[in-house]
């Protein structure tokens, strides 16, 4: 094969290739790119952003290595061999203040946006709806402590209102994660940890577990619905009265018990203040847990 | 001109490898204090460090090991003047201070497991039975290697070979001494004075 | 008596009992080979006991291939369930299919990445330097038999216990403590590292010795070759990081053997301090792979371009900041736990001023070549490779660090593509590009170029087609370490793609497999007569091909960077060979004490996984009785005569013409 028909071949074998992903590629769900909520918004826009501004440094760097290595090959007897030359302040200087100069604006950017988006921050006005999340092995459990209620692999969000996550596992740690709400948050055992978000487009969004936590970590999956406020609260309201399991101390700790795969489940009514007990089976010895629990009506 | 040339063992490069080991072995040291300043708080209902430590023994403890750090430093000065009874009789002590330093350790450690308050009592007590049950399994290295460097001069003598390993070894022994102080420091002052 | 082992610790599973049979088998017909050809002594002479640092680094680099393979063949295994696995269970049991990705990170990372560059060092470092020997020679071997019995017990986990730890490759607790992983794989894990991790930190104050104290007369720092100075940043990691990871093996270790609370989510322990910990030495680590690859660039470039490296001091300051920053970043690995804004700012800055010397790097590899006169062999390709998948490796890697970006695609796939192009497109490019480089050096003849152009173009494709689609699943929602997911999500087609592009690695690996061995077999026709091929310029190249045990007759000494190529422009250097003054030379004798000490930690290792406290305590004595046994000994060295010197020297030079 002559050296002419192998470079035809594969710029022909690249191109076809690439109009392969033209065609493709666009009709995937990118979900990070594709938000339905304010954080996730804003987080997406920060991704491009950054990606443009270093595409300043990584279009350069192609270019001139393309350029140097096809001007100074060594069959090009015309090009300029210098080969004692390894030196030069001024250019130096230049490659050390640019990069300095693109880290510099992404550090600003870094540093606000690690505030704004700060996952412990109330991301909109208003009275925050808040959700007590459980990792469990190997389920999510979403406790709405204000309306005593709680859903198994399934939540169900207001539009437009911030929410709060507060997150805690009775489980190997886990990863709280809906990509097209906002970012993840760990969920570890003994810790409360928080994530505030705002959902902004009604549907239904996948929710997984981002981290392993052993052998049924992969079906740690949930669907999060986005529904309008009075669709809510009729929710809400439905869900009590529709006579689901009651979930109480014993009634937790058989769920609490590995299993893998589990179907949705809605309990109408939590007893206690489960959240709290849970995250201090971990951080109190047994007595003082004892006392705790008979604190809590 | 026909001397042979030779990376020999008189170089300065084990003396100089031997304290590069030693900042190693400090940075698994600096982990233990890091993990012990994480957890000394975490006692999940068992006791604490002030209701626990007996400062006049720990005081006691101190100023043996102190002394044996002298004790080795005038075993190697000995071994440097060529002087083997000297050598080894230094070293002996400071054998036998390591030795009481060890034994006081041990006592204490075996007081606080006969009351119940073993290493698997809480975050704190891991911590600590880790740290200081480090540098007490270093002072009983330190201790073997005492007594195969004294079986070693008493076969070989005192000679270069000796006295580099000999030298090695007393490096060794203040480094441990100056662990110590930082535990005695971080473990038992704050530790009592609740800092 | 026998602890916690029995007849049911033999491998259940079908996949498990296939590894260990074929394991077994590759052992024994290796046995059988060595009787049949009657090689025993050779190896326990030539081999096995050697403490020539080029011996040590060739079974080095033995050892790494072999652990290649083996977690290229986990990669494969990773690559076809997720393929398949779209909506149903896929081949692999959830358990199986997670044993299978923490055996792939764990062996890619401590075995293969660490074996070539441990294995490189050795072969090139005293040569660059001027010097007979390793600082110190015995603990190399030592170094070397505690990576290669670390490498034998985590493959042992295949055969006696048939698990490996299934909690990802820094077995996170707690899910990795007793509670949550009660059988022996997690321990297989931590004893197999604690072994090869105490080697590594040896070889770490080993080398680190080697440049402060061995270099030639005349050769400052600053006249250091640059893989020289790469090795110094690296190995100096090595002295601060591994200790680290020693103590969280170490703790975590106790949590299980002993019941403490280090890291237990109760009794007041913590699991985050293990986070911190793990990644405190874990980040370093990965400077420590990738400044050495730095190095072999620096010094390919160079060579190939015909011309000196581009801004030698701040090549030097580069590489000595990233060392320092690397130990300032470790938190990014976790923003995700919710350390509050102004912790996750600061090491997202501090992770991305690392760009910084990092792309100064990259500029002066490219002025190096600008007014070069460039050849295109294939370490010259690995270094193109490297540029073009390094440097988006490197924006990925940007991405992560700013926390807010974080959030959405940390544990996705797409953090999994980004550290699979720094450690393939950074590490393992430049891995290749060394042992090009340097294999007529240590070998006499150089390797296949055009079987190693077609390894290098299966590789760069086979990485883009593995793992393009890996960032765009990432961006996708897919996260990592999924043994199958939901068929709605439309994933499987991008997952189809990215097991075609392991495939086609697989066909790279296989290419450079046969380019050894078809470079073997034709090593009449590619010999290296002249010690020089690649028209070389620092002091390795100045000694013969294949090199003599004494690496030099004569210690060279030296004025300027690049001395070699300098004598050879001014007619020096074959005058520099005609030296007849030649002294006896002391060479240290072998000693199988270094395989011993390893059995011996070996066997701890083992007697500790399984609980058999009596064999523990032996094997710790006899660790212990090998060292003293060592230390009495003071007739460790040999000694060439002058006049045997001169003879091999004019058998050596006679082939250069």
């Amino acid at each position: 094969m002559s050296g002419k028909l192998r470079v035809v071949l594969v710029i022909l074998l690249a191109v076809l290739v690439l109009a392969a992903l033209a065609v493709v590629l666009p009709g995937l769900n990118y979900a990070q790119l594709n938000p339905k909520g304010l954080v996730a918004d804003k987080q997406r826009d920060l991704l491009i952003t950054a990606s443009l501004i270093m595409l300043l440094v990584l279009v350069p760097v192609y270019a001139m290595t393309a350029w140097i290595a096809w001007r100074y090959r060594e069959g090009n007897k015309k090009a300029v061999y210098r080969p004692d030359w390894d030196r030069n302040r001024f250019i130096e200087g230049v490659w050390w203040a640019v990069p300095v100069v693109i880290i510099g604006v992404l550090s600003v950017i870094t540093w606000q946006s690690s505030h704004q988006l700060d996952p412990f921050r109330q991301q909109a006005d208003g009275r925050p709806l808040t959700v007590q999340v459980v990792a469990l092995q190997w389920k999510w459990l979403f406790i709405y402590p204000e309306q005593g209620v709680a859903a198994l692999n399934y939540l169900r969000l207001p539009l437009d209102r911030p929410l709060r996550f507060e997150i805690t596992a009775d489980a190997p740690m886990n990863s709280f994660w809906i990509p097209q709400l906002g970012g993840q948050i760990y969920a570890m055992p003994g810790m409360r940890s928080q994530l505030n978000l705002v959902a902004s487009q009604p549907g239904k969004y996948p929710g997984r577990s981002a981290n392993i936590s052993g052998e049924g970590f992969s079906g740690m999956t949930f669907t999060a619905e986005v529904i309008s406020q009075p669709d809510f609260n009729r929710w809400l309201s439905n869900a009590a009265a529709a006579g689901g399991g009651v979930l109480d101390w014993a009634a937790y700790q058989r769920l609490a018990e590995p299993s893998k795969n589990q179907p949705a489940a809605l309990y109408s009514s939590v007893k206690g203040n489960l959240f709290d007990m849970i995250i201090a089976k971990y951080v109190a010895p047994p007595a003082a847990q004892h006392l705790n629990a008979m604190k809590t009506p | 001109m026909n001397r042979p040339t030779s990376q020999a063992i008189n170089s300065p490069v084990p003396v100089f490898a031997f304290w590069v080991y030693l900042m190693s072995d400090l940075v698994l040291f600096a982990s233990l204090f890091a993990t012990y300043a994480v957890l000394k708080d975490n006692t999940f209902g068992g006791p604490s460090g002030a209701q626990l430590f007996n400062m006049p023994l720990i005081l006691l403890a101190t100023i043996i090991l102190l002394t044996s750090s002298l004790s080795a430093a005038l075993a190697l000065q000995a071994a440097r003047l060529g002087n083997q009874a000297g050598t080894l009789g230094w070293l002996g002590l400071t054998f036998f201070l390591g030795a009481a330093f060890l034994y006081l350790e041990i006592a204490e450690f075996s007081k606080f497991v006969g009351e119940g308050h073993g290493w698997q009592t809480s975050g704190f007590l891991t911590a600590f039975f880790t740290l200081v049950g480090t540098h007490g399994l270093h002072i009983s290295l330190g201790m073997i290697w005492m007594l195969l460097s004294g079986v070693h001069v008493l076969m070989r003598g005192l000679n270069r070979h000796t006295a580099l390993r000999l030298g090695q070894l007393v490096t060794f022994w203040h480094f441990l001494d100056v662990v110590w102080i930082f535990i005695f420091t971080i473990v038992y002052l704050m530790g009592v004075n609740q800092l | 008596m026998l602890g916690d082992l029995s007849l049911k610790a033999l491998p259940q599973s079908p996949v498990t009992a296939g590894g260990a049979i074929l394991l077994v088998a590759g052992g024994l017909a290796v046995v059988a080979l060595l009787f049949y050809f009657k090689r025993w002594g050779w190896l326990w002479r030539e081999w096995l006991t050697s403490l020539d640092p080029k011996k040590i680094g060739v079974m080095y680099m033995v050892v790494a291939t072999l652990m290649l393979l083996r977690g290229a063949t986990d990669a494969a295994m990773i690559r076809l369930q997720q393929a398949l696995a779209s909506g149903n269970p896929g081949m692999l049991s959830p358990d199986l299919f997670q044993q299978v990705f923490t055996a792939h990170g764990t062996i890619m990372i401590f075995f293969v990445a660490m074996g070539f560059m441990f294995g490189l060092i050795n072969l090139v470092l005293p040569l660059q330097l001027g010097a007979r020997d390793v600082a110190l020679p015995f603990a190399n071997s030592v170094s070397f038999w505690l990576f290669a019995a670390g490498a034998a017990l985590m493959n042992l986990s295949l055969v006696v216990g048939g698990e490996f730890a299934a909690t990802g490759w820094l077995a996170y607790p707690p899910l990795s403590e007793l509670r949550y992983s009660p059988g022996p794989g997690v321990d297989y894990w931590i004893w197999s590292l604690q072994i090869a991790g105490a080697g590594s930190l040896l070889a770490g104050i080993n080398f680190l010795v080697t440049i402060l104290k061995m270099r030639c007369p005349g050769m400052s720092l600053m006249k250091m070759p640059m893989f020289s100075w790469s090795v110094l940043g690296s190995m100096a990691l090595v002295v601060f990081a591994f200790p680290i990871l020693t103590a969280t093996l170490g703790m975590l270790a106790l949590d299980r053997l002993a019941g403490t609370h280090f890291f237990t989510a109760d009794f007041g322990g913590n699991p985050m301090m293990y986070v911190n910990l793990i990644w405190a030495w874990g980040h370093p680590e990965v400077y420590i792979l990738v400044l050495p690859a730095f190095g072999i660039f620096s010094e390919v470039v160079a060579t190939f371009s015909r011309k000196r490296l581009f801004g030698y001091a701040s090549m030097v300051w580069a590489i000595a900041a990233i060392t320092f920053l690397s130990f300032i970043v470790w938190l990014h690995h976790f923003f995700t736990m919710g350390a509050g804004a102004n912790v996750n700012a600061f090491f997202g800055i501090m992770t991305m001023v690392i760009a910084v010397p990092t792309g100064v790097k990259v500029f002066n590899w490219l002025f190096t070549m600008y007014r070069g006169r460039i050849r295109f062999d294939t370490p010259m390709l690995w270094f193109l490779g490297f540029v073009a998948t390094f440097t988006v490796g490197g924006m990925a890697g940007v991405l992560l660090a700013i926390p807010a970006i974080n959030f959405q695609i940390h544990n996705s796939l797409f953090l999994v593509a980004h550290f699979h192009t720094m450690i393939i497109g950074g590490v393992l490019f430049g891995f290749f590009a060394g042992i090009t480089y340097w294999f007529p050096k240590i070998f006499g003849f150089k390797l296949n170029e055009r079987i190693g152009r077609w390894a290098f173009w299966c590789w760069l494709v086979g990485f883009l087609a593995a793992f393009v689609p890996l960032y765009i699943l990432g961006l996708m929602g897919a996260t990592r370490r999924m043994d199958s997911y939901d068929s709605s999500l439309g994933w499987q087609g991008l997952f189809v793609v990215s097991a075609a592009g392991a495939a086609i690695i697989a066909l790279g690996i296989a290419l450079q497999l046969w380019q050894v061995a078809y470079s073997w077999w034709k090593r009449a026709d590619n010999r290296d007569l002249t010690g020089d091929p690649w028209d070389g310029r620092t002091l390795e190249w100045s000694t013969s091909s294949p090199v003599p045990a004494y690496n030099f007759a004569v210690i060279p000494s030296v004025k300027q960077r690049d001395q070699f190529w300098e004598d050879k422009r001014h007619g020096l250097a074959r005058a520099k060979l005609a030296h007849h003054a030649y002294r006896d030379i002391k060479l240290y004798k072998n000693s199988p004490l270094g395989l011993v000490i390893a059995g011996c930690a070996f066997l701890l290792g083992f007697s500790l996984i399984w609980h058999i406290w009596w064999l523990a305590l032996i094997a710790l004595a006899a660790v212990a009785a090998a060292i003293f046994w060592r230390s009495l000994d003071e007739d460790t060295e040999r000694l060439v005569p002058a006049a045997l010197v001169a003879k091999l020297e004019a058998a050596r030079q006679g082939g250069r013409r």
